[in-house]
């Protein structure tokens, strides 16, 4: 294995080569360009056997590639924001469709108004297409979750986002290290799908269905993402067994020695709030740290398994689910902890949009008002 | 050297049981179509009467594989299908010959929600062919009016007779420059039948559009889908001709009607029997009307003439 200094989009493009794709579509939006550009070099250089193609659009891009994986062929995107979300029909397509598909969004602001810099509301918008979400903290688990993305996609046929911070993560270089191909092609052999949109299969995809038959299409789905998180967790530690790398599971627990109260959060924030626990253990709260790696499924009997009866849980949100007055991870881990509610302390608070910084200390003041509000 | 009818193969994309209406030029078409192509090919279907007409899951009228995807999604499924392809085969993942893809797509697919994604096909040159069965409306949800619909017509979405002209969306591909494109009709099918066999035989990105008069959705009788074709033809209202690479040729008749050789049938004779153009043939100003459809057939005859010659 090497050990190299590079960006979030750099470690997203390796593994994208790693995983010996056999077609990329991509079209640009900051600050997922680097991706895209990184890829259409190594296949014009021959050091990657894929085709490139350059679409007119994210919509295009989601249909380009949905098609292509009907075919049977691996394929990669990355979007961001304003470009997810055109995708949005598309999305649905391609989980209903049951495609194998991994996408890199590198998070950031959707408008109004216009802003380049991280958010989670493009991602969090984006939760009930049927995909399943992961999150990443580090450069290091963009690398590795792209692969994992691969493996856990074409094991259930759902397709899989692979999410990391715009800019923090995707223009920040830091050291990680690039796996050995013989040990990535032994954990990720190349797609074999049992049926392929191709004439020597037959059939037909997508059809118009009845209302007595359209249901278990549906319900298979709704069933089969719940159970990804063990599908995720399972290949996670194989990955580790092969790498020695491992993030966690569906959860990145941070001092969970004799803790009481915990921090929820995503992405690069949840990197953050390590030095804020550190902050609050000093003060005397036993805090922890709880960095949530699998936004889609929501784990929540993990969550209910993690935290112990008195535990207070603060929610740290860098998105809005409009209409609940707070966001998307709080409204989740108060479902996720409705049966526990006589004896978990749940509150949050929305913050961090558009970029705005989350220094450790700002985290900190925003945990001590939240400990406030559960007194 | 044409092929005749009795020639064509037995393969028959569009099989009993098909949804489609009565006359649908949509199922006349594809038969041809599907002889040209031969039975390794992959249909590619976004949102249309097509779609509606290939019976409930888990049945199909089509005997080919068949994506149906979303409605803006022509282009770049077909181009993302055909590149795919490429890439397993190459890699040898696949084996025997590539299968023909092919988008087989209305005209709103075409002409209005799907016309970015065709026309990014066309400029990547995606190896993939293209057909558009213009039925001039969105017949599928009831006939409103597409991008399509031209000048007069009266649809569920123009009660009172479209106001404005159709787009000239043949023209904007052949600007496009691809290796071929080509109208075609209904009424001339082994021209058709030549023209897929042609689009078949070419590599990269191929256009067909094929005229597709629409027994509900223009009010004539369902027997009468091949007549309207002819007179849609020898009225000059719709033209024939093909294109290599942006290089035109005019076929006939649409060629003698072009050079002058012989005289476009009048325009009513195409539109008298067409119960959406009623309103038109009963309107005070209907000659003023008329006159002015014919200048615009001569004036478009003219141009393709001398486009032509370029």
């Amino acid at each position: 294995m090497k050990r190299i200094l590079d960006t979030g989009n750099a470690a997203c493009a390796l593994a994208v080569k790693a995983a010996k794709v056999d077609m990329v579509a991509a079209y640009p939006i900051t600050p997922q360009t680097s991706v895209a550009e990184k890829l259409a070099a190594y296949i014009a250089e021959g050091e990657m056997d894929a085709k490139y193609l350059p679409v007119e659009s994210e919509h295009s891009v989601m249909s380009a590639v949905s098609a292509a994986a009907a075919a049977g062929a691996r394929t990669f995107t990355a979007t961001s924001s304003q470009g997810l979300l055109y995708m949005h029909e598309i999305l649905h397509y391609a989980a209903g469709g049951r495609l194998s598909l991994v996408m890199a969004n590198v998070n950031r602001a959707i408008c109004a108004p216009w802003c380049l810099y991280v958010d989670h509301q493009d991602a969090v918008s984006q939760r009930d297409t049927g995909w399943i979400q992961l999150f990443a903290a580090t450069t290091q688990e963009i690398y590795d979750s792209v692969i994992l993305a691969y493996k856990v996609t074409e094991e259930i046929n759902i397709p899989v986002m692979v999410n990391y911070d715009g800019f923090l993560l995707s223009h920040s270089m830091m050291p990680f290290e690039i796996v050995d191909q013989e040990i990535i092609d032994g954990f990720l052999p190349p797609f074999s799908p049992a049926w392929r949109l191709h004439p020597q299969w037959g059939g037909t995809f997508g059809n118009v269905t009845p209302s007595d038959q359209y249901p278990p299409y549906r319900n298979s789905l709704a069933a089969d993402i719940v159970k990804a998180g063990e599908i995720i967790e399972k290949n996670a530690r194989e990955y580790q067994r092969l790498t020695g790398h491992w993030h966690g599971g569906l959860f990145d627990i941070y001092r969970p020695e004799g803790a009481e109260v915990f921090l929820l959060s995503m992405g690069s924030m949840a990197a953050e709030m390590e030095l804020a626990v550190d902050i609050l253990r000093e003060e005397g709260v036993p805090a922890a740290g709880l960095r949530l790696r699998v936004f889609r499924p929501f784990p929540a009997r993990e969550l209910c398994r993690i935290l112990p009866g008195g535990a207070r849980l603060l929610v740290f949100d860098r998105n809005h689910a409009f209409g609940t007055g707070s966001g998307a991870l709080l409204s989740e881990a108060k479902a996720a902890l409705f049966d526990r509610k006589d004896v978990i302390k749940v509150t949050g608070q929305v913050m961090g949009l558009g970029g705005e910084d989350l220094p450790a200390a700002y985290l900190v003041q925003k945990a001590r008002e939240m400990m406030g509000v559960l007194k | 050297m044409s092929v005749k009818i009795k020639d064509m193969p037995d393969i028959d994309y569009v099989l009993p049981g098909s949804a489609a209406c009565a006359g649908c030029p949509s199922a006349i078409a594809l038969r041809i179509v599907g002889k040209a192509l031969g039975e390794n090919a992959i249909m590619v279907m976004t949102p249309s009467c097509a779609v509606a007409s290939i019976g409930l899951l888990p049945k199909s009228c089509y005997s080919i594989p068949v994506l149906n995807i979303c409605f803006a999604s022509a282009g770049a499924s077909g181009g993302g299908l055909t590149l795919a392809l490429d890439a397993l085969y190459e890699k040898g993942r696949l084996q025997g010959e590539k299968p023909t893809v092919f988008t087989w797509i209305g005209d709103g697919g075409t002409y209005d929600i799907g016309l970015q994604g065709i026309s990014a096909a066309a400029e990547r040159n995606d190896d993939f062919i293209h057909f558009c069965y213009n039925n001039e409306a969105y017949s599928n949800t009831g006939v409103q009016r597409s991008g399509a619909t031209p000048l007069h017509a009266v649809t569920t979405t123009t009660p009172l007779g479209k106001e404005v002209a159709r787009k000239n969306v043949p023209l904007l591909m052949l600007e496009h420059r691809i290796p071929y494109m080509a109208t075609a009709s209904l009424a001339y099918p082994l021209d058709l039948y030549r023209k897929v066999e042609k689009a078949k035989s070419v590599k990269g990105f191929k256009y067909i559009e094929i005229l597709s008069p629409c027994s509900p959705g223009w009010k004539f009788a369902a027997s009468d889908t091949v007549e309207l074709s002819k007179r849609a033809v020898k009225s000059g209202s719709w033209l024939l001709w093909e294109a290599e690479y942006g290089k035109l040729t005019l076929n006939n008749p649409t060629r003698l009607l072009a050079e002058g050789k012989t005289q476009p049938i009048p325009v009513e004779e195409y539109l008298k029997d067409q119960g959406r153009y009623a309103r038109l043939l009963k309107h005070p100003q209907k000659e003023e009307y008329l006159a002015a459809i014919e200048a615009e057939i001569r004036r478009e005859l003219t141009f393709m003439a001398d486009r032509a010659k370029l």
